[in-house]
């Protein structure tokens, strides 16, 4: 594998890890799968399209603002809907997930039309390939995003570790019953954990706006993220990481000598098969998993 | 039959007299329909039909057994690409098509099924929506091969010098395809296998400890429901005159799911019911729309999925028993208003 292939893995994988972040903060918290973490990366993205409407000549100032809808996005999104699904059956907060990415589908296309926006345009930003070794090429932008999804994992590891909240989520993600009979706010944790989840995602969704536009196709490669946080195991950040790098690497390989169209297929497979092997994922806990 | 006991009365198809005339009435209903309907209310009936066929199949699957598949899209995708594949590479009458197409079905149950032996909830919904994108890769990849741009054309099926092309010709063999698989789901539900299934939604361990054989029972739901969806899809592909593999997106999967929802949970009525709901709710959106300003007027499809993410948000809050749900406490508000107001 040639070393340009090798940056384009990483690149993807860093896409990949710092989008199935938040699949992991919001499953390992709430025990909630959110089949619509896709869209609402698309609304962060859309975001920033907004911001830059707003404050074209302050990039710093749309860049951090959209940043902070994205944050407030997730815990509206708990406060209104999730939280009255806390107690019901895994499927029906599932298929709620779902009904609210065909929703914020929809409502983003009407907001914003099925017209491509260039946010990097309108701060008057070029995407200048940087040439990282000799002969290997990656756009800036992707070279951003690698670097953000080093802060933001290291960030979300120092968090949960060592902070306050970020023990309060642990314990609500272990046993909730007791974590909530040593006075934690439950509610509280949960919409933390979402808002959170939804911050990272817009992160992903505004560098890759910042990269390549955005789009309403853009909630795809949500999906495809996915199979990363599963193949690591639902519940375990450093698994998100591996499991974005394994799912990548398998996708750039697929695509480079077998057939591009395997693009949108390669991620599903590497889930199919740990699917088979082994259910909770490469750094899972198993006795969480809900097997036969 | 004098004096049936509780369980021949409980197999009986037509159950009481009122039953017998409901259904009587309903059939004179729906044969006539066809006589009276505009060419466009035949197509929506007919779409109805159809997709009650794919919705009852997976309410067998999940409302019944419980297994919660995201599967639909996939197998519905296989049924039609496997008609589109034998016409087109071997020209393929109908009466070798759908067999084909339910055997492949068969098969894929077996594929989508497997994973349920070893994972529940949550991971087999996963391990479904992995199955769905291999299967539209598999037609992608077929197109592509083919350089079939624009999807396959299939012409209508034809027997002797007869042509099946009208939309009342299509009523009736659709209206006799979605009774059949009624027939069968109501006759599953009432043996012994549909309360096998049963005892598996309510608890598998339960079930196994009682001497239900899980693991061909949970296999059996898949491949039914499969064999079903398949054909529907096969269905569709004549119906249509025209297989895309753009035609099976997710948001297809989540279409039928929502059916099965909407509709209610575990009911065979509520299924129908469902599919009528959500093929006929792109229509009242778009009717909906023509009063709205011009700037909604021209992204009806953007609209549309809005108010259906909306809808089956407000089902799953409000309403989790779904249409039957309502129609089951309408009805008892009824008959107790009746009751209070006899004594």
């Amino acid at each position: 594998m040639s070393l340009q292939l090798l940056a384009n893995v990483f690149v993807l994988a860093a896409i990949y890890a710092l989008v199935s972040a938040g699949y992991v903060l919001v499953y390992r918290v709430s025990r909630v799968l959110n089949l619509a973490h896709g869209e609402l990366m698309m609304v962060g993205a859309y975001f920033l399209v907004a911001t830059t409407g707003l404050f074209a000549g302050n990039p710093l100032l749309a860049l951090l603002l959209a940043a902070m809808c994205g944050l407030v996005m997730g815990i509206v999104v708990y406060a209104v809907l999730m939280r009255w699904m806390t107690g019901e059956a895994v499927l029906a907060a599932v298929l709620i997930t779902i009904a609210l990415g065909i929703l914020l589908r929809g409502l983003t296309i009407l907001v914003w039309t099925t017209q491509q926006f260039y946010p990097a345009a309108a701060f008057g930003w070029r995407n200048p390939p940087v040439a990282i070794a000799p002969g290997v090429r990656i756009s800036a932008a992707s070279l951003a995003m690698v670097f953000l999804t080093i802060v933001v994992y290291l960030a979300l590891f120092v968090f949960l570790q060592f902070t306050r909240w970020g023990v309060r989520m642990r314990a609500a993600g272990q046993n909730p019953l007791l974590a909530e009979q040593r006075g934690i706010r439950l509610h509280g944790v949960y919409a933390f954990a979402w808002g959170l989840s939804t911050f990272t995602a817009s992160l992903a969704g505004m560098l890759l706006a910042l990269d390549s536009g955005v789009e309403s196709t853009m909630a795809t490669i949500g999906l495809k993220a996915f199979p990363a946080a599963l193949v690591g195991g639902l519940d375990s950040l450093l698994g998100a990481a591996v499991g974005a790098l394994i799912v990548a690497a398998a996708e750039i390989a697929a695509i480079e000598y077998v057939d591009p169209l395997l693009s949108d297929v390669v991620p599903f497979l590497v889930l199919l098969i740990i699917l088979a092997i082994r259910p909770w994922g490469l750094f899972g806990s198993r006795e969480q998993l809900d097997r036969v | 039959m004098k004096d049936p006991s509780p369980y021949a009365r409980e197999l009986a198809l037509f159950g009481t007299r009122t039953r017998r005339i409901r259904l009587a009435g309903a059939a004179v209903v729906l044969l006539a329909l066809p006589f009276v309907a505009t060419p466009f209310l035949l197509d929506l009936a007919n779409q109805v039909l159809l997709a009650s066929i794919g919705a009852l199949a997976l309410m067998l699957l999940t409302g019944f057994a419980g297994l919660i598949s995201l599967g639909s899209a996939g197998l519905l995708a296989a049924g039609a690409y496997t008609v589109g594949v034998l016409v087109r590479e071997i020209g393929a009458p109908f009466w070798v098509t759908l067999p084909a197409a339910s055997a492949i079905g068969a098969c894929l149950g077996l594929v989508f099924g497997l994973p349920s032996l070893r994972l529940r909830g949550l991971y087999l919904a996963i391990s479904t929506l992995g199955l769905h994108f291999v299967v539209i890769y598999l037609g992608g990849e077929y197109e592509a091969r083919e350089t079939l741009s624009t999807g396959i054309m299939i012409d209508s099926p034809s027997l002797g010098g007869w042509t099946l092309s009208s939309g009342r010709a299509w009523y009736f063999v659709l209206l006799a395809f979605a009774a059949l698989a009624l027939l069968i789901s109501v006759n599953l539900q009432r043996t012994r296998t549909g309360r096998a299934w049963r005892a598996l939604r309510e608890r598998d361990v339960v079930a196994g400890a009682l001497g239900i054989d899980v693991q061909r029972f949970k296999l059996m739901a898949f491949v039914v429901s499969a064999t079903m969806t398949a054909v529907a899809g096969a269905l569709f592909a004549y119906f249509r005159n025209f297989v895309s593999i753009d035609a099976f997106s997710l948001y297809l999967t989540v279409q039928y799911v929502a059916m099965i929802i909407i509709g209610g949970m575990g009911s065979l009525a509520g299924a129908v019911l469902g599919a009528g709901f959500v093929i006929l709710f792109p229509y009242v959106i778009e009717a909906i729309a023509g009063y709205l300003p011009e700037r909604f007027g021209n992204t009806v499809f953007a609209l549309d999925y809005a108010a259906f993410g909306a809808v089956m948000i407000l089902f799953l809050l409000l309403e989790p028993a779904g249409l039957i749900g309502i129609w089951h406490r309408v009805k008892n508000a009824v008959v107790a208003r009746r009751g209070a107001s006899a004594s």
